[in-house]
């Protein structure tokens, strides 16, 4: 990345005083002017998109605090007040309840992005895992966040995600069990565990707001990665975030707030369960348990291998896995629209994501449970086998000379444009080893 | 002569270590009640016993009842059920023991040491798949028993046989049994 130099200058005596004292203006003048690569794509707004999620979450999460009972013998009732009773309460937990999935929804679709275009890659390895941790404490969060409603679904839930941890059970004997109880608090789900969930619910969102400065930091210190996977080698590589990016994000969070919106309005309980209207009740077991659809992938590994400590194993290190999808990823050219047999890998890994997250809504019998293994089996080989041979193999497209060059078409189009580097350098070898 | 008195460790270095060292355990020791408190309480500890009359159940019925929080499946099993489950050869099992806590732990799972001698008819279990903690199905009338005649877990496919012993399905464990006794013909006591 080219060195990003502060052109903020004070104006005002308030803004100079304050610049040798605490300079947050030059900061945010700075987050506003940063160099990003002028070939952004769509799939680029999405991470200004899970901004905006967030913070949905938590004003809308707060404002629900204040009227929810974390008390098994009032929390259903006061879910219900908020619904009827409240003043605004049904928009603002449809607001939340929907926004969990549209939170996950964005997430999805910034992982596979990260993915196609190899954002991943050196230098932005920590800028990829920092955004796995965001996603392992987004499922955390919204896991307990279920669980308040105290419905059945919440209760059930509850009652086999943390007997995932009972598994360890077979490694030492009492362990898994000593860990369950003390999720638990007790002998079984009780009231006691909906408030200890209750209280990290309200914890772990400031976790991600933290982290997500962390991921935000990252990639201001190594640049943006773009759809060419190209370095950015010149100025007229870049234009500044503001007023280009923040309109063409703006663009896109009203798409997606649309969208967004038709649920909240129009079918805010489409994407939950009906079963999590009926108060929890310890002695019964809903016929079919299903987590939220945005789990439904790992519960399908999950149940995919018939025993139980494997199957707990294999549903962790499929989201476990990502973090080291750096390094078993042997390409050195970051961008798959240059990887011609690549292109096609991916996008099977992405059907058989979209296959687990459909098997994992089924029943664990007959063909469903043939599919969900065969799912299950290629999920692991596109990342321990896939991913480090096809690297070795595949022939890269040829690239662009540079990412002006991919937008404008010819290098003196290149030259010519903003007065920028003249003639563009050869670039990094880790970014294209082929050149033309 | 320097260097040796160099290479000696100073006043100054044992302090370093010495504090650092009670810090380091300090911190520890004071997160420990930090960690406890989200273990079961006092109240959640006191174990209660409960009675169950059995008089009013017929061959083939079942019941459920709550011990400690935990569903408490009681059935009175069928003259068939029971062979069934007499039958079944030990090398067929899932799970080899018979998770009776009155008996050893590797007490083999066979249908003597699933329930009280004299007591046959009768098989006492705690109703909490050993998979991922579900409830099974079984207990009522037109539910499904699975392939085994016995519990069906609905969660994620476990069957367990007539005698609560997991025979297919993810689960790892049979159905555990609680301690439990006759007090009469027709009472038993369970803690």
């Amino acid at each position: 990345m080219v060195h990003h130099e502060s052109s903020y200058q004070p104006g005002t005596a308030i803004e100079r005083w304050l610049d040798q004292r605490l300079p947050i203006i030059r900061m945010a003048a700075d987050f506003a002017a940063f160099p990003t690569p002028r070939n952004l794509n769509y799939w680029w707004t999405f991470g200004g998109i899970l901004t905006f999620c967030l913070a949905v979450q938590i004003i809308t999460g707060i404002v629900l605090a204040m009227h929810y009972q974390p008390n098994d013998a009032l929390a259903f009732d006061s879910v219900e007040r908020i619904m009827r009773d409240v003043n605004w309460g049904w928009l603002i937990r449809y607001t939340h309840a929907v926004g969990a999935s549209m939170f996950f929804l964005a997430a999805y679709i910034h992982i596979f992005r990260g993915l196609y275009y190899g954002s991943y890659k050196a230098p932005r390895e920590l800028v990829w895992i920092l955004g796995v941790m965001l996603f392992l404490v987004m499922i955390m969060t919204a896991f307990m966040g279920y669980s308040l409603p105290w419905g059945q679904m919440s209760y059930w839930a509850v009652t086999v995600i943390t007997n995932l941890f009972s598994s360890l059970d077979s490694i030492i004997d009492g362990l898994g069990t000593a860990i369950v109880q003390w999720i638990w608090g007790g002998y079984s789900v009780t009231g006691v565990t909906l408030t200890r969930l209750y209280s990290l619910h309200y914890l772990l969102p400031f976790v991600i707001a933290a982290i997500v400065v962390l991921h935000i930091w990252a990639f201001h210190i190594t640049g943006n990665n773009n759809p060419t996977g190209l370095d950015v080698r010149q100025e007229s590589d870049t234009v500044p975030f503001h007023p280009y990016y923040t309109i063409k994000d703006g663009f896109a969070l009203a798409l997606f707030t649309l969208l967004f919106a038709w649920f909240v309005f129009y079918a805010p309980n489409y994407l939950g369960h009906p079963d999590n209207y009926i108060r929890a009740n310890p002695l019964q077991t809903p016929p079919h348990i299903v987590p939220e659809w945005y789990f439904l992938p790992f519960y399908a590994i999950l149940r995919a291998i018939p025993n139980k400590l494997f199957g707990v194993i294999a549903m962790f290190a499929s989201i476990l896995v990502l973090f080291i999808v750096p390094w078993l990823d042997t390409s050195r050219v970051r961008s798959t629209k240059y990887r011609p047999i690549y292109k096609w890998f991916f996008w099977l890994f992405v059907a058989t994501c979209l296959g687990l997250g459909y098997l994992g809504s089924k029943p664990p019998e007959g063909a469903y449970l043939v599919w969900a293994r065969i799912c299950t089996f290629w999920y692991f080989f596109h990342f321990f086998v896939v991913l480090p041979v096809v690297g070795l193999i595949e022939k890269p497209k040829p690239m662009p000379a540079s990412i002006t060059e991919s937008v404008l078409g010819s290098s003196e189009g290149a030259a010519g444009e903003r007065g920028g580097g003249g003639t563009p350098e050869p670039g990094g070898a880790t970014a294209c080893p082929e050149k033309r | 002569m320097a260097a040796a008195v160099e290479d000696e460790p100073t006043r100054r270095d044992f302090l370093v270590v010495a504090s650092g060292a009670f810090v380091a355990v300090g911190g520890a020791a004071a997160m420990w009640p930090l960690i406890d408190q989200m273990n079961p309480d006092a109240s959640s500890q006191a174990l209660a016993a409960i009675e169950v009359d059995l008089a009013p159940i017929a061959p083939g019925q079942a019941i459920t009842v709550l011990w400690r929080g935990k569903p408490v499946f009681i059935r009175r099993r069928t003259p068939a059920e029971i062979k069934q489950a007499r039958q079944t050869p030990l090398e067929d099992l899932r799970d080899p023991y018979a998770r009776n806590p009155e008996l050893p732990p590797d007490a083999p799972a066979t249908d003597a040491n699933r329930t009280k001698k004299g007591h046959e008819e009768w098989l006492v279990l705690i109703g909490i798949c050993t998979h991922l903690g579900c409830i099974p199905k079984g207990q009522n009338i037109g539910d499904k028993k699975g392939d085994y005649n016995g519990w069906f877990c609905p969660c994620h496919g476990s069957h367990y046989d007539t005698a609560g012993r997991i025979r297919k399905g993810p689960a790892p464990r049979n159905l555990d049994l609680p301690p439990y006794n006759f007090t009469s013909e027709t009472m038993i006591k369970i803690g």
